[in-house]
């Protein structure tokens, strides 16, 4: 009896080996993809939009990526210590999905050369290295071109985080969206020094409307500027994500930044040996910006409008930073005819002529 | 600037002014108690979450109140075992309560980051709000703003009018002498702290409901903070506060006006402003070495045993 007992444990013992060889074999064949979030996925956002990418990347390359994402990681040496972690646990490509986890990012890639690595909004290149980002100012010229038509004040609102070039350059296209419809509407920035405070924003928001704006749009991370403008009854423009439930009747439209393919495929490319480090700003065309469903209070040649551009920034017959550009002392910045090069706008400094006030330094 | 804007502006304060009034005025009953508690951020996010799920879930405002109230009084029970029960350091176990409060919030409030409220409607006051300037400025608010009013001049009057208000300074000022007199000084203490935890969780949901109505992790950004400094640079004054907190208020919102204007100032100059003037109009009009003497509790922060 004993040896029964001793046979069948053996057998069980040899089994569980065989599912466990079984099991590693399914899991190396899958290709392991961590991504990094500076603040919780929440419902809106910066990081919402992050991992809705993810999810579709799952769902595009079902069985062959297996994902993990760490959320809340703030920028500095706990950034390297996750991007660490992941890197050890058998991740081979990780996101790092904030400008500040450029040098940990770099720092970590250093150390496990034979995995890949994708830093967002950064500018640093590395051998295993590549960046991405989106030409978030696409959408923001469409969007530019509702608020324009839907204003009656001809003042727009602009609640804004911090007077980086990043955010400097979606105001203007927001101005030249808006002016090429209107040219009497101006816009009226107000820096809260902070990516998110719903307090704040609010008080922004409010702030610009009783100053006269009756659209409103943000560089935020938190839907309050489009409560306030729905508790206003003032239109607003989100940032984002379609932030719809919080404001049905203020939103018009949303600046929807889309990474689901960007992730596909460079998973696809490390899947098949053929993933490069590069620099990818990528926009409407790439599928990457896009506006949410836009309201039905816009009429219909403006939503006609805003399609016929789309189109034309896709084919690549457009781009919102085409001349004749002034700045707000009327010097021409941008030359009729010449349009204005990535290089140029990634270094976007100063306000276009239409915005009020001056780039707080 | 046109007077109607001027109106608009005080009118704005009086609203982001209000979470600093419900938590600094909990907060200075507590310290007038003779404790410390520096957990007012982690009470007041914890009040938030916690009023914003009674007001998702059953669409009431009373529930909201009494939940994030609720809240408030469970965390500041916390502090008070660890500091009055059981001794602990108040300061430690303060900065604990916040980091505490921050995470139990966010893991609470996992589920309710997409969930938007209609918000708080304003209950204009018949009659009273129709009086120019005066109408707007005190008489169009929503119920919290009222309850926030009617709580300082509760609190003023329970302080400074009644033998349970001097009771209470008095514990503040020399606990043996109270518990010499007969005192439970243990009890009152945990009264105090109670309170402050109830005001605070108050102060979470002024913001999660009627001010942004929303749930977002972290949302009262550092409020908290500035309610205890509120408290001290106030001499612990029931009026200063309330003058601090409008002030705090409306300088953040008049900081956004002269943005708005293109007024050239650095907006990061602006944003340091509120803090700046407010430290500055307290720390002048309580610079008498007398009266601070005089308004701050002596026995603040000082762990006290009836038995040692």
């Amino acid at each position: 009896m004993k040896r029964h007992v001793t046979h069948l444990f053996t057998a069980l013992c040899a089994l569980a080996c065989l599912v466990m060889v079984a099991g590693t074999a399914s899991a190396a064949d899958r290709l392991k993809v961590g991504f990094v979030y500076v603040s919780p996925i929440g419902d809106a956002g910066w990081t919402f939009q992050h991992d809705l990418g993810r999810r579709e990347m799952e769902k595009n390359l079902a069985g062959r990526v297996e994902t993990r994402y760490v959320e809340k990681v703030p920028e500095g040496p706990e950034a390297e210590r996750v991007i660490r972690d992941l890197a050890k646990s058998g991740y081979d490509l990780i996101f790092t999905t904030s400008f500040g986890y450029m040098n940990p990012t770099l720092k970590v890639a250093k150390m496990f050369p034979g995995k890949y690595f994708e830093h967002a909004t950064g500018y640093k290149l590395a051998k295993n290295v590549g960046t991405y980002m989106c030409r978030f100012y696409e959408g923001r010229y469409l969007s530019g071109i509702i608020a324009g038509r839907m204003s009656r004040t001809n003042q727009l609102g602009y609640v804004a985080a911090f007077p980086i070039p990043e955010v400097i350059r979606g105001i203007n296209a927001f101005t030249l969206g808006a002016r090429s419809v209107n040219p009497e509407a101006r816009v009226k920035v107000i820096w809260v020094n902070s990516w998110f405070d719903p307090g704040k924003e609010r008080e922004a928001a409010e702030t610009l409307i009783s100053q006269g704006a009756d659209v409103i749009t943000h560089h935020t991370d938190s839907t309050a500027p489009v409560l306030t403008a729905e508790e206003k009854g003032v239109y607003a423009i989100a940032y984002h994500s379609d932030m719809s439930k919080y404001g049905p009747r203020a939103q018009l439209t949303a600046v929807m930044h889309l990474y689901g393919k960007f992730y596909t495929d460079t998973a696809r490319a490390v899947l098949n040996h053929t993933w490069k480090p590069k620099a990818v700003w990528s926009g409407i065309r790439e599928g990457s910006i896009r506006l949410a469903p836009i309201s039905p209070v816009v009429p219909e040649e403006v939503v006609a409008l805003v399609e016929k551009t789309t189109k034309s920034i896709a084919d690549g017959s457009f781009h919102p930073f085409h001349g004749p550009i002034r700045d707000q002392a009327g010097k021409v910045v941008v030359a009729d005819g010449k349009t204005m090069s990535d290089r140029e706008l990634l270094q976007m400094n100063y306000y276009v002529d239409g915005v009020l006030g001056s780039i707080p330094r | 600037m046109n007077g109607h804007l001027l109106l608009e502006i005080l009118v704005a304060a009086i609203g982001a002014g209000t979470p600093f009034v419900y938590a600094a005025l909990g907060e200075l009953v507590t310290e007038k108690s003779g404790v410390l508690n520096l957990g007012v951020e982690g009470m007041m996010l914890v009040g938030a979450i916690c009023g914003f799920i009674g007001m998702a879930k059953t669409g009431s405002l009373l529930v909201a109140v009494l939940a994030g109230m609720g809240a408030g009084m469970a965390m500041a029970l916390i502090f008070g075992v660890l500091t009055l029960t059981l001794m602990a350091n108040q300061v430690a176990s303060g900065l604990a309560l916040t980091i505490f409060g921050v995470g139990l919030s966010a893991f609470l409030g996992l589920t309710y980051t997409s969930i938007a409220l209609p918000g708080v409607p304003a209950l204009p006051i018949p009659w009273l709000s129709d009086i120019p300037v005066l109408g707007p400025l005190l008489f169009s608010h929503d119920i919290l703003i009222y309850g926030s009013i009617l709580l300082y001049a509760a609190i003023s009057g329970f302080l400074y009018r009644t033998r349970a208000g001097l009771i209470l300074r008095g514990l503040g000022e020399a606990p043996e002498s109270a518990h010499a007199l007969g005192y439970n000084v243990i009890g009152i203490r945990y009264l105090a702290v109670l309170f402050g935890g109830a005001m605070a969780g108050l102060a979470g949901v002024y913001l999660s409901v009627a001010y942004t109505p929303m749930w977002v992790e972290g949302m009262t950004a550092g409020r908290g903070w500035v309610s205890l400094a509120l408290v001290v640079f106030a001499t612990w004054r029931p009026s200063r506060v309330m003058l601090g907190a409008y002030l705090f208020g409306g300088i953040t919102i008049l900081q956004f006006h002269i943005q708005g204007f293109g007024i050239d100032i650095p907006s990061q100059l602006l944003s340091m402003l509120p803090y700046l003037a407010t430290i500055a109009v307290l720390v002048l009009i309580s610079r008498n070495r007398q009266t601070i003497r005089l308004h701050s509790p002596a026995s603040l922060g000082i762990p006290y045993h009836p038995q040692s």
